[in-house]
């Protein structure tokens, strides 16, 4: 479970978190969505601590991380498993180097242990085979697939993924949004998405929050959206006629 | 003034994340290896061809300067070591290497954080500062010495061949000038300043690219900012070494 008690952040003078309280659940895939701009991306990244808030806390299960000094945060980092955006591999590195590094940083596993670990995430993604290759040689789904086993390689007890869809085509998007969705069951793992992609918060949304202007708007799961009356909601799920036709057809 | 002082500031605060213990001296012993062929072992060729031309090119001037039937013709071997041995292959190549490895270093970690690759570091519990930049400040530092040491031997071998080709002198004299009133504490010194300006280089630049923020061009403007910065900080301490350590 990952808690934030009334945080907010402000950016040279530019609120962009307002007292914003949430509760992420345990073995859940947990989705922030929002317009851009407004504060989603800011929200994640204040959760995993790479911003400081301003006021508020936030805990890992049990444990305050605002309360914590560099050392304490490291070793929550060690169970923190995060998908950037652009996949934020090492362009130096090969896909097998990036999935290894945390393996040849934090532990003490052999050479054969670490080569079966890593064939293991890989697999995992689908992606056997492609492990001599650099980021570059890549395509915009693989790259996420790699962040993926990277971000799966330590057993990480909380996963974060800023926008995983963001660059690709339909399809691939759904085999990532299913891929984020059984490893988070498979490992009973805290999953947190940041998405714009109103397909996975339809297919794989299980806890939504939507954040309205560095304000958490609204809460709930994807079969309360279809009945929310909720204006500001409404506009950004249904933004198309389209969609707000299928909506008043499902009501 | 105040962004200076900001600026000197954060750069102390990121050489102390920079020392701080790292996680497997393993894995930075592979890394410095790395780093010695990419910043170091790259820069051979062209600091070969820059010695030897500027070596040639002090021979000559040299020779055409000293003119004069009152001045032994050893004098320009003798000049053209101390050119080279003093200034030249510390200082000089100091600086064009700013511009070359300087360059190189603020875009390579420039773009690794525009690109979130320092966050993903971060989050995994990597001290991003010490493991990027620590292994390029010991490559530097221990290959910049042994750079300086062969772009002195590649300029007075461009000096002689300069002798050798045109006729200017007998190369026996300029062979002769070489050897003459040899101080070796001069060799110590090119290293010293060698070592001191690969750290320098690789900090500066390094501190540059590590708090680039916003897009592509923003990455070229650290770029700029750590050979500039670079560029003037060696001179301060060239100065300063030289008045402290004065040959």
């Amino acid at each position: 479970m990952i808690r934030a008690d009334h945080i907010s952040k402000t950016f040279e003078g530019r609120t962009v978190l307002n007292d914003i309280s949430v509760e992420f659940d345990t073995g859940k895939t947990n989705l922030i969505i929002g317009r851009s701009g407004s504060g989603k991306t800011v929200l994640l990244k204040s959760l995993v601590g790479l911003h400081d808030v301003d006021s508020g806390r936030i805990f890992f299960d049990d444990v305050c991380y605002t309360d914590l000094d560099f050392r304490g945060r490291k070793s929550i980092r060690k169970d923190i498993g995060m998908i950037f955006q652009g996949g934020a591999l090492l362009d130096s590195s090969t896909v097998r180097e990036n999935v290894r590094l945390p393996l040849d940083l934090f532990t003490e596993m052999s050479e054969s242990e670490k080569r079966d670990r890593v064939d293991f995430c890989l697999s995992r993604v689908r992606l056997t085979g492609a492990d001599h290759l650099y980021p570059s040689e890549l395509s915009g789904g693989m790259v996420k697939r790699v962040a993926i086993a990277r971000a799966i390689v330590l057993n990480p007890r909380y996963l974060f993924c800023d926008e995983p869809n963001s660059g690709l085509d339909p399809q691939t998007s759904v085999v990532i949004d299913n891929l984020i969705h059984d490893i988070t069951k498979e490992f009973n793992i805290t999953t947190i998405i940041n998405t714009h992609d109103m397909n996975s918060v339809m297919e794989i949304g299980e806890k939504i929050v939507y954040i309205h202007e560095g304000h958490k708007w609204w809460e709930g799961s994807k079969d309360d959206i279809l009945l929310s009356e909720n204006p500001e909601l409404n506009d950004f799920v249904f933004a198309s006629a389209m969609a707000k036709r299928a909506k008043s057809v499902a009501r | 003034m105040i962004s200076l002082f900001e600026n000197i500031g954060r750069y102390f605060m990121l050489l102390g994340k920079v020392f701080s213990r790292p996680e497997k001296l393993r894995i930075y012993n592979r890394r410095i290896w790395f780093e010695i062929e990419a910043l170091g072992f790259n820069s051979i060729s062209l600091t070969a061809i820059i010695s030897a031309f500027i070596g040639a090119v002090v021979a000559l001037q040299m020779a055409i300067t000293l003119e004069s039937p009152f001045i032994p013709k050893y004098m320009i071997g003798y000049a053209t070591r101390e050119v080279m041995i003093l200034e030249f292959s510390s200082t000089v190549v100091a600086l064009i290497l700013a511009g070359k490895v300087g360059s190189n270093i603020a875009s390579e970690i420039g773009t690794m954080r525009i690109t979130e690759q320092i966050d993903a570091l971060e989050i995994m519990g990597i001290n991003s500062a010490s493991y990027l930049i620590l292994p390029k400040i010991v490559a530097t530092v221990l290959f910049f010495p042994l750079l300086t040491l062969f772009s002195i031997v590649v300029g007075i071998v461009g000096g002689y061949a300069i002798a050798y080709f045109t006729g200017i002198m007998i190369p026996g004299d300029y062979v002769e000038g070489l050897f003459y009133y040899f101080e070796p504490f001069s060799i110590t010194y090119a290293i010293v300043k060698g070592a001191v300006f690969a750290f320098i280089i690789t900090s500066i630049s390094a501190y540059c690219g590590y708090y680039a923020k916003g897009n592509s061009l923003e990455v070229g403007r650290a770029s700029t900012r750590a050979v500039v910065a670079s560029s003037i900080t060696i001179m301060i301490f060239d100065l300063i070494l030289t008045q402290i350590m004065r040959v």
